[in-house]
């Protein structure tokens, strides 16, 4: 009280604190930072490989390797996931329990051992077909491509089948009662009203999950895909160059990931239409009384 | 008198508790029938279970003769498939309290959902149509904002012309205004007495017993999952007979 009296008819002026600390801690992580940056430019690295690989055919043909294996298996993933999702959520106890199973297998093994076994799928069936109709030679058909797209495509869909179903949880149940209101089935109410808002809340973590495929598709490299990891060893085998084509593989692996996460906003904007600005004022939680009133 | 909509006998348990104890009921083609009731008497429950948004445990519900959600062969009932279920909801429109408009859609959008996306009639004319409810409901100029950009009761009215928009034979409003400030109930009552005074066959769950007493045919009192009293707004509301209902409208006058 006694502050604010002897103040008088003078305006208080506020005096910003300096954040002598801030400055300090910054300065040190700025030299901490210069002192990693001169260590690797005096190591032992011969930096003219990496850029002499950088744009090499081999190592360019092994990113766009690893982007198709990474979309083509989010694709497989994301169709697997949704539909796992919604039989996880049907009333029909096969449906629902076969969703069970499938999450539970396919989350459960790694997912290099996954490849490896859809790789080595000759050694179980020598032919694959209906019989009498048509039959082919496993090894003709489990290509690596093949192998590592069912592989982590398959496992993809395990994961993101729960990412889709607590995206289905998060939307208010009344956005279903509406759609069978106006005569939809509850299939088309799914697919028509509640997934498109669920994507709102699916769509991060999906980025997250396509950032984690793109580092997952070097796996492949075990089973003879040409991805980008895979390339820049073959590239490393020759020259001995380790290091640098190590490097080589992290930058593309950074663009390719920087890329991905720019991407993301733009779909993010996409499947915020309606978000935008102010959100209705609705009580999030509605109780049993209220409904049966 | 041909009825509309019939209830027989329905009997409808959450879990141990029992929400419709034996309900009849009967709405005219035309007339519209106000339900009042203190909260928990089953009244919204009575009207989802019109809509088949709750399973009936036992009796049942016709809706322009025709038996809602089951096939009747002899005294067997045969449950019908989601695709026929979804073709009966289609003659009932629904407003619900908290509107459940589709946020991710225009006004436009929503109101055509339903002729373009179910009905599968072309969208030129859908349109056209939807132009003319927004008006009657008084949103021409909102018809491409999004939901979220619009007030409760402009929301509201939006919900009742997604509903009118399939041409439905019999209109449910579940607390239509209760969600809402006090200074939007009216345009939301003011749209549903247009559509009353039209015409349409309408069964409104409402605590304002001003709407009713002006506008309802018949208004039937709930109470404890039962119908306790119906009759005239005169009757129910000016002299109640029963004693339940008679305290019910003291306490809420």
């Amino acid at each position: 009280m006694r502050d604010i009296e002897s103040a008088g008819s003078t305006p208080f002026v506020i005096v910003p604190p300096r954040k002598i600390w801030t400055k300090v801690l910054g300065a040190i992580v700025i030299i901490l930072l210069a002192l990693l940056v001169r260590a690797f430019w005096v190591g032992d690295i011969a930096w003219s490989y990496v850029g002499d690989n950088l744009f090499a055919p081999s190592v360019l043909k092994g990113v766009v390797g690893s982007i198709v294996m990474t979309f083509c298996t989010m694709a497989l993933g994301i169709l697997l996931g949704v539909i796992a999702a919604i039989m996880r959520m049907s009333d029909n106890p096969v449906l629902r329990n076969v969703s069970i199973g499938y999450v539970w297998l396919f989350r459960g093994i790694p997912a290099l051992l996954q490849l490896l076994l859809w790789f080595n799928l000759a050694l179980i069936f020598p032919t694959i077909g209906v019989p009498g109709l048509f039959s082919f030679k496993t090894v003709d058909i489990m290509t690596p491509f093949v192998a590592a797209f069912l592989g982590l495509g398959i496992q993809q869909g395990a994961y993101t089948a729960e990412v889709v179903r607590a995206g289905i949880l998060s939307i208010d149940k009344g956005q279903t009662e509406a759609g069978l209101s106006i005569g939809m089935t509850p299939l088309r109410a799914m697919l028509r009203i509640v997934l498109p808002q669920a994507m709102r809340v699916i769509v991060p973590p999906i980025g997250n999950e396509t950032i984690g495929m793109v580092k997952l598709t070097s796996l492949a490299s075990v089973i003879q895909y040409s991805e980008l990891l895979r390339s820049v060893e073959d590239v490393y085998y020759v020259n001995s160059r380790v290091i640098e084509l190590l490097i080589v593989a992290a930058i593309w692996y950074m663009v390719v990931v920087t890329v991905l996460s720019i991407g993301q906003i733009f779909v993010e904007r996409h499947f915020s239409k309606g978000w935008g600005g102010h959100r209705p004022t609705q009580p999030a939680q509605q109780t049993l009384a209220e409904e049966a009133a | 008198m041909d009825a509309l909509i019939t209830a027989v006998g329905l009997q409808k348990f959450f879990g141990s508790f029992h929400v419709l104890q034996d309900v009849d009921f009967a709405i005219a083609k035309g007339e519209v029938v106000c339900i009042i009731g203190p909260s928990g008497s089953g009244k919204s429950t009575f009207l989802r279970c019109i809509n088949q948004l709750e399973r009936i445990d036992s009796g049942y519900v016709t809706v322009d003769g025709e038996m809602v959600g089951y096939r009747r062969d002899g005294h067997r009932l045969y449950p019908l498939s989601d695709g026929e279920i979804a073709r009966q909801r289609q003659a009932v429109g629904m407003v619900f309290q908290r509107f459940h408009l589709f946020p991710h859609k225009t006004v436009l959008q929503n109101i055509i959902e339903g002729p373009v996306g179910v009905l599968k009639r072309r969208r030129t004319d859908c349109v056209q149509e939807a132009k003319v409810l927004l008006k009657r409901v008084g949103l021409a100029h909102r018809a491409d904002a999004y939901p979220g950009e619009l007030s409760g009761g402009q929301q509201q009215r939006v919900a009742i012309a997604r509903a009118l928009a399939m041409k439905p034979k019999a209109m449910l409003f579940d607390e239509p205004t209760s969600a809402l400030d006090p200074e939007l109930v009216g345009e939301v009552l003011n749209v549903m007495k247009e559509l009353a005074a039209s015409g349409t066959t309408m069964i409104v769950v409402t605590h304002e017993l001003g709407f009713c007493r002006e506008v309802a045919d018949r208004v039937v009192f709930m109470d404890a999952g039962r119908i306790v009293d119906s009759g005239t707004p005169g009757e129910i509301l000016e002299n109640p007979r029963n004693p339940r209902v008679k305290n019910f409208i003291s306490a809420v006058l």
